[in-house]
């Protein structure tokens, strides 16, 4: 009763997602083996590293059987496999492209899925209790996932990866799907302007800007800072809904979920949908002229006073503090 | 060009989501409902797409006889026609409401006004199961793409962009289609007062789906226990900055 795994890689490796799902994966199987299923060629599997999180086995589906990304092809390569192993469940990160194909899965097979889980374990009765997300994690949902196979998408900015000792080594075997028609209609193309810059999503660093930054003209200094924190901007809903920065930068339930190290929320009130998207964030510190803000209810620190000032004062100590000694 | 938006009623979320005595839903007494942000999008994306190649915009929900408010506000805003697809009240999971809505557009492609293209949120802001388009289009045989927030649309085909790892990734396919997309693909305009008037008057047009056994089923809410720090305040303006750069240096976060 194995239970498949999708994993992702791209420009700078195996996604960190990928490996939590990896790790979530191996939690679900209880001993039972886990198979990581991997898009590539077979000589860009990280056999040490897929292992060290829980694999035992890794199906590759080379690029002569579904070059790049099509999410439907992908989701019957996983249904194909999942037959062929007897999968008890199949798991994926629940990033864009894993909650797409894990989609397509549910529907080519019939099967329920069940989106954005914190956690997983079997009922008993062949069915599993899972612990899944609601409202961007605002709130939890307990429920009976009764499918076969189980299909799950994994919250990942919610469970760790987990690394396994002196792991056995890790069996690669190619994969050749057997594809319908029509499985190929949609496949991705990679648009111009694709940076290998950090983005929002992956950055160490985040200063976030909100209704406090007044306009489209107070976030220069907002990008210094982050130029000098080696982070990225990120904003709030409102700020975008103005039309002061592009949506690409919204912070929240409706833009993107971060996970950063530090996040520098700079005149963001903290509705609970901006807090649902940087609850991943290791540190929160608040510059707030209102010392009753509710973000102050979720961040370690907090400066109160005005942007204007305190901003500019961090710079210049961050740039006398890099100068010469 | 025929263009379904489906969009659900969900309940509109402030300062603290609080649940109902039996944990199983969300409590609405002090809040209302609205549709979800990335369905806003939607509506606002097919009524652009119709003035510009013409066409009707239809908006369907799947929900109680009070989600008829929600189909006003999209009417309001530029849609033409509404369809309920009513139930009960309880909650239908994604693979009852993929049917329902897969059922509605065989009843208009009967018609002889089939869809060219069905736009949905890329999830709902409660649920968030992330799967009701691609449901749709897979039992229609049509192509999906979710995570949209850019679309080119001709009478016959479609291009469509999302942001993927920093960069994009685009996709063409030809209609008919089911399109996901999210919030950031327009700014929605606001409802106008004929608009207003005429959402009012709109006669909506009303189906009792069955409902189909669903896989995943709710036992409870609940609200996850979130560590309430009470942020250490490090002092007021320029002065606190000292104290700031201690901090970051202590997290290791300066390099």
């Amino acid at each position: 009763m194995t239970v498949l795994c999708l994993v992702e890689q791209d420009a700078d490796g195996t996604a960190d997602a990928s490996l939590r799902a990896l790790s979530f994966a191996a939690g679900l199987a209880a001993g039972a083996p886990v198979a990581a299923v991997l898009f590539g060629t077979a000589g860009q599997v990280p056999r040490g590293l897929l292992a060290g999180h829980g694999a035992v086995r890794a199906h590759v589906v080379e690029p002569g059987d579904i070059d790049g990304y099509a999410p439907q092809a992908w989701a019957r390569a996983l249904a194909g496999l999942a037959a062929q192993e007897g999968a008890a469940a199949v798991v994926a990160a629940a990033t864009d492209r894993g909650a797409e194909v894990m989609a397509y899965l549910g529907a080519i097979t019939g099967q329920p899925m069940a989106a954005n889980c914190v956690t997983a374990g079997p009922a008993g009765d062949g069915s599993y209790d899972i612990v899944r997300h609601r409202w961007a994690g605002l709130l939890l949902e307990d429920a009976r996932l009764d499918g076969s196979p189980a299909l799950l998408t994994v919250a990942t900015e919610a469970v760790p990866a987990v690394t396994v000792p002196a792991p056995p080594a890790l069996d690669v075997q190619p994969y050749q799907p057997v594809l319908a028609e029509g499985d190929l209609r949609v496949r991705a193309t990679e648009g111009a302007g694709h940076t290998s810059g950090a983005s929002l999503a992956t950055a160490r660093v985040v200063v976030g800007g909100g209704r406090g930054v007044g306009g489209p003209d107070g976030f220069a200094p907002l990008e210094e800072l982050a130029g000098l924190l080696g982070g990225v901007v990120g904003v709030s809903r409102v700020v975008t809904s103005e039309g002061w920065r592009p949506h690409r930068q919204q912070v929240g339930q409706t833009g993107t979920k971060i996970t950063p190290e530090l996040y520098l929320a700079c005149g963001i009130s903290g509705a609970i949908q901006h807090m649902a998207g940087c609850a991943g964030a290791r540190h929160i510190v608040a510059v707030n002229t209102d010392p009753g803000a509710p973000i102050l209810a979720h961040a370690d620190c907090a400066v109160i006073g005005d942007l204007g000032e305190v901003i500019p004062a961090l710079v210049a100590a961050l740039r006398a503090r890099s100068g010469p000694a | 060009m025929e263009i379904g938006v489906c969009v659900k009623r969900v309940p509109m979320v402030g300062g603290k989501i609080v649940l109902t005595p039996g944990a199983q839903e969300v409590d609405t007494r002090m809040s209302g409902f609205t549709i979800s942000p990335h369905e806003e999008c939607a509506v606002e994306e097919a009524v652009q797409i119709t003035e510009r190649l013409g066409g009707t915009v239809s908006v369907i929900t799947l929900g109680p006889p009070a989600a008829a408010d929600q189909l006003r506000d999209a009417l309001a805003l530029g849609a033409k026609r509404a369809v309920l697809l009513e139930t009960d009240g309880a909650e239908w999971g994604p693979i009852a409401t993929a049917a329902a809505i897969v059922a509605e557009a065989r009843r208009r492609a009967g018609a002889g006004q089939g869809y060219d293209l069905l736009l949905c949120g890329n999830e709902a802001a409660d649920t968030g199961d992330y799967q009701v388009g691609i449901r749709v289009a897979c039992a229609l045989g049509w192509p999906c793409v979710t995570g949209i927030k850019s679309l080119e649309v001709t009478e016959t085909a479609a291009r469509a962009r999302r942001e993927y790892r920093g960069g994009e990734e685009s996709f063409e396919f030809g209609l008919p289609a089911v399109v996901c997309v999210k919030e950031g693909i327009n700014l929605p305009r606001y409802p106008s007062l004929p608009g207003r008037l005429r959402a009012k008057r709109a006669v909506i047009e009303q189906h009792a789906p069955a409902r189909q056994a669903e896989g995943l089923t709710k036992r409870a809410l609940h609200v996850p226990e979130t560590e309430r720090k009470q942020a250490t305040v490090l002092g007021t303006g320029a002065a606190a900055v000292p104290a700031l750069i201690e901090v970051l240096e202590e997290w290791g976060v300066l390099s």
